[in-house]
């Protein structure tokens, strides 16, 4: 049934919302059971397909097919304890479901009324949370863009609807108010959140500018932030709300064909946004004479093929067009010449989410969020040494502290914080003294880091910072496209000093090569990828320079990382000769006999530590090779040996 | 002695610049011909709208495995590009390759979120215990190994996708099961025949 | 006569004006560049707007109109962007009435000298014994930045340099990445061989799987050479084998020099463009020891004598029309690539120095009594691709190939400076007789549009026994990418059309098939035809002024005063000529002048190595026998990798 009028699309909330409302908690009397099974690829991975078929075996087993039905849901962000399960009435909260689990809720829950408890999740003070408002996590999040994730069905169209999906796209047709639609959007504040942070209003209105016909509408879903996955959540869980968003921009700009760019990395992605494209075009949402009007919108989809630069604007649009995607010097602008030479409009995918909800409930409320610069919210995706892996969004201005040691639960096993990283490889560590700081585009770029994509990894007292601007200048020294200079041989030179100084081969003054070359490639390269790819380097000399100093002077890697500079010793007074490293020892580099201190020979010892593990005494320990170098022992902590041993060295 | 064999004139003429003598069994043949066959139907839906060569390169490497050189070729000839476009665009993006992979691929996330829970030692340890570097296949044609970019499972790093399927929080003992396993679903195919 | 100037080919109009149009009202801008008000055209980019007011701003991937990239940053200038100073590539970054330029702050100057430092530091720096030492643009930019230490050590390129064909070498090692051989391939010959391959750090610009030249759709016209800033497109030489016939007491060695070279040949040796050489050129010939000095205009005037006749026949029916010119092999070998179904039409003559050669082992040899296995046959051209054409199978016959050796101008240049002449005190020589009497239609060949009018005087006296008025054919002559035009012959009109520039061939051949009529066709593989070849002189600065019309055209205007000032302008006038049918050929197109002046083609089809498109015989060319032998003297490259 086709959906031509505001009508048509409020009888089909009808028939829906029962549903969503029970989910949302409300008694309604539904008669039926919801079981929402999160669909997201992490979850997946842990085999929720396999627990929602175990989940549909049992029911229908034990009868219940008639008043229990099994959902797909979208991604909740709780990723550390994924696979999630949630039951209505009464949002019930499971986590970590196994498929052998499956028959447990089917018993005990569905038929007997009682709630699984080891299921359920436990609050840091040990107490139960039984529906997902209890559980901290959430409750301290501000989901806008994620408000469907973990409600809808994403391969149900009728359920976005529900939540008063399509509505804006409706409204905007039939008040023919592009110029207003835009002005909103301006007022809103809402900033790109690819990383740039451009102001979109600003954006759409230099592309309805333009007087050239036709134009397109660029959807950029290639997130290729390591680290990063807040695109492909609301992709999986919510794919309606950027389709709809495009067909908003389109009308508003004066476009009629759009695409979205995936990324290849994400089959589920594709495929629900291959559903719902389908599904919006049956229920004539997507293609001639949207909403009786003479408004003609359709999306197409287009892959990416693994390189991390097509996620600049100018080499999306390249790839999109089949080329290689190398980027392109601006001016001008992809809103002025883009796809095939015309005016395209590209924007992010989160970016995009925003706008149906900004154009629901007005540009006022969400202005009221967030910062002076920085309105709305933020899709963070936290990962690395923190204890609650996943997805959450949190309105600007939210502090570091907050995000990584309140819903974030600190860092696990003990360990002290060291730094986070923040917007990827074109980011900056961002160390402990800035943890109060709220965040938004500005200040984070103030303190050399950007607020990127989202992305935030957490760092602890076991990672090396040297190693890890290292790490990253490899990423983007692969993903170069090899046009300008800078870029193509700055980065190569750049991340050669890197290694060397990793390996024990570094000078003083390459320090100040590292900082030269860190800034003349940031000034002179042509594109966003270039720019930034020695902000980690920029950043972590500047909070960590006593590292480099240790990696320089000392030969020595103070997070025992960098494996050049590590050796591994026999502290001779605690060895008992027991002989258990040696025979662990994959590279045959211990030895010794009983009675005599076991020797390391640092020239075959691969630095995997597992003798350091075994070692019953704890005798084995990290020391920085220059020492070695000085007191010319091998492999034995100086001042302990006795000469008679050492005569035998 | 070598056999000169007339490949079949509509695909393939071979040049006397180029490598000459192939023994080419006709199942084999046919089953080159049906390939190419359903690369034109590809190249046929999606030469309709523009700038789909992506798009075709991949089914492309879906039908034959890899692009070669006679694929990329043909593909130039079809879509009436310059095949050192082809070639191009080939050649830029990390997902095409043009040499055949082994029958198991294993993908390890390298980006951030896994490095920093430890992806780098797994990588160590896969190159150890296949006995191959990155990118490489193994002698039997096995596994290939590979490092990927960051699939957005981050929750749950480190993570190894094995064609296809995502195995989240890997772990040098989990790896060493799997490769036993196809190692040994490998034998078990073989002495069905 | 009637002319229509076709619109501008695409050689013009995809790359925006190879020519800019002094009638075109262009809006005036002002700008200021490091203080200094300037005014400039709207639209134009800063570089532009700032070399046109004299300051020099350097620049690498850069060439006008062709390559407009931004993608060197070596042009990088301040300019202001609402109050703050921000870099941008002065190549592309369009000058706007109002704007504010700094193009030689301190922070300008540093990034600038880090980008070069940057190339230099994944560049073989082999100057001293680089055949681009003291005309590369590297080198030059280097000098004036006066960079005098890299601080950047790391890895360098070490591929392997391929040097497997006749005429063009690769050294990915010194390439830059400018992408300029690709552009010039891509958007003005429009045969696109390159493209960029890998990506990052491991890019190169190569052929499709990084095959030689030789191996792929390549017409081996040079402009690649002559665009490529560095060492890395260099021409094959054959100096040595030249000086080794020189110095073999028992050879003979002649050599012909082809119409352009006594127009470009002083370029080298500081003498403004346009300069006519033509007596020190042969009197440096002939110290180098040559024992004939013979032009090739003369065979030109032969190739008239032949072609003419040949248009003759064709227009009364048999044989195929339009009749397509065939004395530049870049076309030649363009055709057999993309448009082998008009094989048919190409005129059988073989080029000009091909027929030279054949007639001096034959007709020369006998005539002077020298055994023909012992004459050597040089020729000086404007062209790589002849080097390619002299290594054809059918160039020649079973016992010799018409040409042994084929220099490019460069290569003369080096030639003159190994022997120490001094150019410039050269007296005025003239060529030997009697291969060395040309008229003025010989000399024209040089330039787009002459062969043409050089075969339409000598046809409009073969039908009508009156000589043709000499005007000034400025429809048939000037350099607009192509240009149909109606001539006037006795008793009948024919339809001429010309094109310079494959690119151009390419619409032109596009129109033949979809059936347009023409009569005559001229093509030129170059653009300006031979005058702009691929092997004349590259003076590797950033104006690249060998790379544009006008330049070219300068060139191409000294061919026509060396026309206007002889006295035979006909070729049918030359005694020489009468004389060699007289007594050896008999009459144009006869069994003589067939076997020894014409020659075949060979279809290739643009995937040589694959037949999809059922073209038969689809191989490059590239047959090893008839190669040059390499001459490793020539060219000392190692592979090796090193760490400097």
């Amino acid at each position: 049934m086709k959906v031509q009028s505001i009508e048509d699309l409020k009888a089909v909330k009808e028939e829906y919302l029962p549903l969503i409302k029970q989910r949302l908690g409300h008694r309604n009397g539904l008669g039926s059971t919801q079981v929402m099974v999160c669909s997201g690829t992490a979850c997946t991975s842990a085999a929720s397909q396999d627990l929602r078929n175990g989940l549909q075996l049992e029911i229908e087993r034990h009868g219940l097919k008639e008043n229990v039905k099994v959902f797909k849901t979208g991604c909740f962000g709780f990723c550390q304890n994924g696979p999630i399960v949630m039951v209505h009435p009464g949002e019930v909260f499971y986590c970590n479901v196994k498929p052998e689990d499956a028959k447990e809720i089917v018993e005990t829950h569905l038929m007997g009324g009682q709630v699984v408890e080891r299921l359920l999740y436990r609050n840091v003070d040990n107490q139960v949370a039984q529906r997902m408002e209890d559980i901290h996590f959430f409750q301290a999040q501000t989901r806008i863009v994620l408000h469907n994730c973990g409600v809808i069905n994403p391969e149900e169209i009728g359920e976005y609807i529900a939540r008063d999906g399509y509505m804006a796209l409706a409204e905007v047709i039939q008040k023919n108010n592009p110029r207003e639609v835009i002005e909103a959007i301006k007022r809103s504040g809402l900033r790109g959140r690819g990383g740039a942070g451009f102001p979109t209003g600003r954006k759409w209105e230099m592309a309805a500018a333009q007087d050239v016909r036709p134009k397109y509408v660029l959807c950029n879903a290639d997130e290729g932030d390591p680290g990063a996955f807040m695109d492909r959540s609301i992709l999986e869980g919510d794919p309606h709300s950027v389709i709809e968003a495009m067909a908003v921009a389109g009308y508003c700009i004066g476009a009629s064909q759009g695409y979205i760019y995936v990324r290849a990395e994400y089959p589920i992605a594709v495929k629900r946004l291959e559903i719902a494209i389908e599904q919006a075009r049956e229920k004539g949402l997507l293609g001639k004479n949207l909403f009786g009007s003479s408004f003609d919108f359709d999306l197409g989809l287009r892959f990416g093929a693994g390189a991390f630069v097509c996620g600049e604007e100018t080499a999306l649009i390249h790839s999109v067009m089949g080329q290689r995607g190398e980027p392109r010097p601006r001016p001008p602008y992809p809103a002025q010449e883009g796809l095939w030479g015309k005016p395209t409009l590209i924007n992010n995918v989160e970016t995009y989410a925003n706008i149906p909800a900004i154009l629901r409930n007005g540009w006022e409320w969400y202005q009221g969020q967030g910062t002076a610069g920085s309105k709305g919210s933020k899709v963070f995706s936290l990962a690395g040494k923190i204890n609650n892996t996943g997805l959450i969004e949190v309105p600007m201005g939210t502090t570091l502290r907050t995000i990584i040691f309140d819903i974030g639960g600190g860092i696990p096993g003990g360990k002290k914080f060291k730094a986070v990283q923040t917007g990827g490889p074109s980011g900056g560590c961002i160390p402990e003294k800035y943890l109060d700081m709220p965040i938004d585009y500005e200040s984070l770029k103030e303190i050399g880091s950007m607020m990127g994509s989202g992305g935030m990894i957490v760092m602890n007292e076991d990672n090396c910072m040297v190693d890890i601007a290292r790490f990253y200048l490899e990423f983007t020294q692969d993903e170069s496209c090899g046009r300008c200079t800078p870029c193509r041989v700055g980065t190569k030179r750049l991340l050669e000093t890197l290694k060397r100084i990793t390996e024990g081969n570094g000078e003083i003054e390459d320090l100040e090569l590292l900082e030269e070359l860190s800034f003349d490639i940031r000034d002179a390269s042509l594109c966003g990828l270039g720019q930034t790819a020695p902000n980690p380097v920029i950043s972590t000399m500047r909070y960590f320079k006593d590292e480099y100093l240790a990696h320089i002077k000392d030969k020595n890697c103070p997070a025992g990382v960098c494996k050049e500079l590590l050796n591994f010793v026999v502290d001779e007074e605690k060895c008992a000769a027991c002989g258990i490293c040696a025979k662990d020892c994959a590279a045959g580099a211990i030895t010794g006999k009983p009675g005599e201190a076991y020797r390391i020979d640092p020239d075959k010892c691969s630095r995997c530590a597992a003798c350091a593990a075994k070692c019953p005494k704890k005798a084995i320990t990290r020391g920085p090779r220059k020492e070695e170098i000085i007191n010319g022992n091998q492999g034995i902590r100086p001042g302990t040996v006795s000469p008679e041993n050492r005569a035998a060295l | 002695m070598e056999q000169e064999v007339q490949v079949n004139e509509s695909l393939r003429e071979t040049a006397h610049t180029r490598a000459a003598a192939e023994k080419v069994k006709p199942v084999e043949e046919n089953e080159k011909i049906n390939k190419y066959k359903e690369l034109d139907q590809v190249i046929r839906l999606y030469s309709k709208e523009p700038g789909q060569l992506i798009n075709i390169l991949q089914k492309a490497q879906d039908i034959f495995g890899c692009l070669s050189e006679e694929v990329q070729s043909y593909i130039a000839e079809k879509t009436e590009n310059p095949v050192s476009e082809i070639n191009g665009v080939v050649t830029f993006y990390s997902l095409f390759y043009t040499e055949p992979k082994g029958k198991h691929t294993f993908d390890l996330c390298l980006g951030t979120a896994c490095y920093v829970k430890g992806a780098q030692e797994l990588m160590d340890s896969l190159k150890d215990l296949l006995k191959v570097d990155e990118g490489e296949t193994t002698k039997d044609r096995l596994f290939t190994l590979k490092s990927t970019r960051c699939i957005g499972a981050c929750g749950l790093a480190p993570v190894l996708v094995v064609d296809g399927d995502v195995h989240g929080k890997a772990s040098a003992g989990e790896i060493t099961k799997i490769i036993q396993a196809y190692r040994k679903g490998e034998k078990i195919e073989g002495t069905k025949h | 006569m009637e002319t229509r100037e076709f619109a501008p080919g695409p050689l013009v109009q995809k790359t925006g004006q190879l020519y800019d149009n002094p009638e075109k009202k262009v809006e005036k801008i002002k700008l200021t560049i490091d203080g200094r008000e300037i005014e400039a055209d709207k639209g134009m980019s800063v570089l532009e707007a700032a070399r046109l007011a004299g300051i020099e701003i350097p620049s690498l991937c850069y060439l006008r109109h062709i390559n407009e990239i931004g993608s060197c940053r070596v042009c990088l200038v301040e300019v202001e962007i609402n109050g703050a100073r921000v870099l941008q590539a002065s190549c592309v970054y369009p000058a706007t009435d109002g704007l504010v330029v700094h193009a030689s702050s301190p922070r300008v100057r540093r990034v600038r000298r880090t980008m070069v430092e940057l190339l230099l530091s994944d560049h073989h720096r082999e100057c001293t014994t680089c055949i681009r030492n003291l005309n590369c643009e590297l080198q030059n930019i280097a000098d004036n930045l006066g960079i005098r230490n890299i601080k950047f050590t790391g890895e360098m390129k070490a591929l392997q340099v391929q040097n497997e064909n006749s005429f063009i070498v690769r050294d990915y090692n010194k390439c830059i990445k400018c992408r300029r051989c690709e552009a010039i391939c891509s958007k003005v010959q429009e045969v696109n061989v390159y493209s960029a391959l890998n990506r990052g750090y491991d890019t190169v610009i190569a052929p499709a799987f990084m095959q030689d030249l030789s191996q792929v759709a390549c017409i081996t016209c040079g402009q690649c050479v002559i665009a490529c800033p560095t060492a890395s497109l260099t021409e094959k030489e054959c100096i040595e084998s030249v000086w080794e016939a020189l110095e073999d007491p028992d050879k003979y060695v002649v050599v012909q020099s082809a119409p352009s070279i006594q127009v470009t040949l002083g370029e080298v040796f500081g003498y403004p463009v346009g300069t006519v050489v033509t007596g020190k050129l042969v009197a440096a010939l002939r110290r180098l020891g040559f024992d004939k000095v013979f032009a090739t205009d003369f065979t030109a005037d032969l190739t008239i004598m032949e072609e003419a006749n040949e248009l003759l026949e064709r227009l009364e029916g048999r044989g195929k029309l339009p009749l397509l010119s065939s004395c530049s092999p870049g076309w030649v070998k363009f055709a057999e690539h993309f448009y082998p179904e008009f094989l048919e039409n190409l005129s059988t003559c073989k080029s000009p120095h091909e027929m030279f050669g054949a007639l001096t082992k034959t007709y020369f040899a006998e005539k002077e009594g020298i055994d023909p296995k012992k004459i050597v046959v040089v020729a000086i051209m404007p062209c790589t691709a002849k080097k390619f054409e002299a290594s054809r199978p059918e160039m020649g016959t079973g016992e010799f190939k018409d040409v042994d050796w084929v220099l490019t101008t460069r290569e003369l240049a080096r030639m003159i400076r190994q022997s120490g002449i001094n150019f410039h005190d050269l007296p005025h020589e003239d060529y030997d007789t009697p291969m060395g009497i040309a008229s003025g239609a010989g000399a024209i060949f040089g330039s787009t549009g002459g062969v043409i009018e050089a075969a339409v005087r000598t046809a409009y006296y073969l039908t009508s026994g009156q000589e043709m008025d000499l005007v000034d054919y400025e429809e048939l002559r000037g350099f607009s990418g192509l240009k149909e035009v109606w001539v006037e012959l006795k008793g009948r009109r024919i339809k001429v059309a010309i094109a310079h520039g494959t690119g151009n061939a390419r619409v032109l051949m596009d129109r033949l098939k979809a059936g347009e009529q023409f009569d005559y066709v001229e093509i030129m593989a170059c653009p300006g035809g031979c005058v702009g070849g691929g092997g004349q002189p590259i003076f590797g600065t950033r104006e690249h002024k060998e790379i544009s019309l006008d330049y070219r055209h300068n060139r191409a205007d000294a061919l026509d005063r060396i026309d206007y000032s002889k006295e035979l302008r006909r070729a049918h006038e030359n005694p020489a000529v009468k004389k060699i049918y007289e007594e050896f050929l008999g009459r144009p197109l006869s069994n003589i002048s067939r076997k020894l002046l014409h020659t075949y083609y060979t279809p290739r089809g643009k995937l040589p190595g694959f037949n999809f498109g059922g073209i038969k015989g689809s191989h490059a060319g590239h047959v090893k026998e008839n190669m040059p032998p390499h001459d490793t003297q020539e060219m000392p490259r190692e592979e090796i990798a090193r760490k400097v």
